[in-house]
């Protein structure tokens, strides 16, 4: 079964300035035990998406479409439901681990209560499970009696892992959980991740605009665009030869190290990613895109199969898919 | 090197009374028009150096030159003024750089006010502005940062820098906020003020894509020192310190190399280690290669300088030493 199902998701805030689309009309499944990259930049929507699995957005916020957790309806359920589904079906690592975490109370505490709430662990082993969550992440146990203003911003990361991981979820949603830290720290960190989900099967969504960590760390790439998905498929083929511009532009922002052509040779996009409320016409996409035509201002592509990766999944959607593969 | 834009020698910074060595003797040469990337982890010291450049850190010991002209850490006043008129700084986060009150017509025009430039303001402001591509600039210069995207905030932040003219721009993780469509875009600018101007650029980094992309040489510092320097394709292409070659291995996008992840977290400056301060998270010695090369007792008690192993190309490492006599 799916652990995740999202069905033309579409989310709309509301603000002082009107109603702004962040969503609009997103499909997605994550299999078991599948790894699943969600790639964009800021505004695009994906940070949106992460809120709106466990009903985290603000109150008011119009919610479409259904989101189904082990094909159990998100939106349908009773608090009492959703409380347990948060952290056992699904729990989320968030970007800013220093604000996550309660400065004032020890990271064991923080473990612990999660623990309780869920009443997962009998109260006379909690401290061992807190010990044993520590380790699995890289910690010492010794660390469960510091405070987060003790540790580095690696560490504290751990911990939120560690905390996401606690009343072991079927997925794992990680919204930009490296991008604070340093190169090596991001490696241990997504080193962790990867073993996690081997060792566990755990299901991952992982949400960042890097589309290179993207590639390393999952099977499974959907990129997004001003509150759509606009290409999905493997990783590794959409990496290596991306059918639509943009992901094409994501792709080369971070150049490979030694590729002569990058060298001196910054590749950058003109422009800034849409403003949600002010969407522009046709392919939201066209007014950034050096192979945009005529019909671009005007039509709206939806995804469509690429001609030879069909099979697997990979979709983009852009006017010159499918017609020249130039 | 011949008349250098900015020549540190022998630099140290300390903190916490001394017992913090955050810059612990570095020597940095940058030529006119030479773009060089400061890289390593937080905590290497790199934004310490770039700091003590501008005189914001008083230096412990050596000497600061920018053009020929010393950063004293005593330096104040007018000497100091006319210094950091040469000497301009971009930094990581635009938003909070600048003044959320004041309009970019004023975020430009200050710096020309502090420093006194002769000219038209209001034509020095327009020029600026279109020169960082913020063109026309009559549609920027009433905004307020607010209404900006992060990448034109970046803009007129170059754009405040570029309009006093200086030899030498220091930038802090200049694209390390910025949406990865725009950082191709900001670094292609900086690129462009170099080719049109002959500015000096030393941008500090951890991400080694941006030196492939923009430098001409990279330094990499660990605890305090410069372990490697050399021209950007050698240091990148064909890394000689054990810590530059892990560095490399955990970017995602370099391939030929096999990953390599440092166990531990960046180590504290204020407990060097003996030795090469690199060796206790060395794979070099943890392999036991330095044990078969016979060099292990030294890795761990005997500190070193940087050696050069190419031309322009120098490494702080005893492993590399040995192999190349």
């Amino acid at each position: 079964m799916s652990v995740l199902e999202l069905h033309d998701l579409c989310v709309t805030y509301r603000t002082e300035g009107g109603k702004v689309p962040a969503v609009r009309g997103v499909n997605l499944t994550i299999e078991e035990g599948d790894t699943v990259g969600l790639a964009g930049e800021s505004g695009c929507g994906k940070s949106t998406i992460a809120a709106a699995v466990l009903r985290l957005l603000p109150k008011g916020t119009r919610v479409t479409g259904k989101v189904l957790l082990n094909g159990e309806d998100v939106y349908s359920m009773k608090p009492g439901r959703l409380r347990a589904v948060r952290w056992t079906g699904a729990a989320i690592v968030f970007q800013g681990a220093l604000h996550s975490l309660n400065p004032v109370r020890r990271v064991g505490l923080q473990i612990e209560e999660a623990l309780r709430l869920h009443q997962t662990v009998p109260v006379g082993k909690m401290a061992a499970r807190v010990d044993d969550l520590l380790e699995r992440v890289g910690l010492p146990g010794a660390h469960a009696s510091r405070y987060p203003h003790q540790m580095s911003g690696g560490q504290r990361q751990r911990v939120l892992i560690a905390l996401a991981l606690a009343c072991d979820p079927q997925l794992l949603i990680a919204d930009e959980p490296t991008t604070a830290l340093d190169v090596m720290v991001q490696a241990q960190v997504l080193a962790l991740l990867e073993e996690l989900q081997r060792e566990r099967g755990l299901s991952l969504l992982f949400i960042t605009h890097d589309l290179s960590v993207l590639t390393h760390t999952c099977r499974r790439l959907a990129v997004m665009y001003a509150g759509r998905i606009v290409e999905e498929g493997l990783s590794a083929e959409v990496f290596a030869r991306p059918e639509h511009p943009y992901t094409r532009a994501l792709a080369a922002a971070f150049p490979t190290i030694g590729d002569t052509a990058s060298r001196m040779n910054p590749q950058g996009l003109p422009g800034d990613p849409p403003d949600p409320s002010a969407l522009p016409t046709g392919c939201p996409f066209h007014p950034r895109c050096d192979r945009a035509v005529d019909e671009c201002a005007t039509a709206d592509v939806t995804l469509r199969p690429v001609a030879d990766g069909a099979a697997a999944g990979w979709r983009a959607a852009c006017v010159h898919v499918g017609v020249d593969r130039g | 090197m011949a008349d250098p834009v900015l020549r540190a020698q022998h630099v140290q910074v300390r903190f916490d009374a001394g017992r913090v060595r955050a810059v612990d003797t570095v020597s940095l040469e940058v030529g006119r028009g030479e773009v060089v990337a400061l890289v390593g982890e937080s905590g290497c010291g790199k934004t310490t150096l770039i700091r003590s450049v501008v005189g914001l850190e008083p230096l412990a010991a050596g000497s600061v030159e920018v053009e020929g002209r010393p950063i004293g850490s005593s330096g104040k006043g007018r000497a100091l003024r006319a210094v950091r008129r040469r000497v301009q700084m971009i930094f990581q986060d635009p938003t909070g750089a600048l003044n959320p009150r004041h309009s970019i017509y004023e975020a430009v025009a200050e710096g020309l006010r502090i420093h006194k430039v002769k000219g038209d303001e209001a034509a020095l402001v327009s020029d600026a502005l279109a020169a960082a591509g913020l063109r026309p600039p009559e549609r920027y210069l009433r905004r307020f940062p607010h209404e900006l995207s992060g990448g034109q905030k970046q803009r007129v932040l170059i754009a405040a820098a570029m309009a006093l003219q200086p030899a030498l721009l220091l930038a802090d993780e200049p694209v390390a906020s910025l949406d990865a469509s725009i950082r191709g875009e900001i670094l292609a600018l900086m690129r462009s003020y170099v080719e049109r101007d002959g500015v000096s650029i030393v941008a500090v980094t951890h991400d080694l894509g941006l030196a492939w992309n923009i430098a001409d040489r990279v330094a990499v510092m660990y605890l305090g020192r410069i372990v490697e320097v050399g021209p950007a394709e050698a240091v990148l292409r064909s890394p000689q310190h054990p810590y530059t070659r892990a560095l490399l291995s955990v970017v995602p996008e370099t391939g030929h190399l096999e990953q390599q992840i440092l166990t531990g977290e960046t180590p504290d400056p204020s407990k060097v280690p003996s030795g090469c301060r690199f060796h206790p998270r060395c794979p070099v010695v943890a392999s036991g290669e330095a044990a078969r090369l016979g060099i292990e007792d030294r890795c761990r008690g005997v500190d070193l300088e940087l050696e050069v192993v190419a031309e322009g190309h120098e490494v702080a490492c005893h492993a590399v030493s040995v192999r190349s006599t």
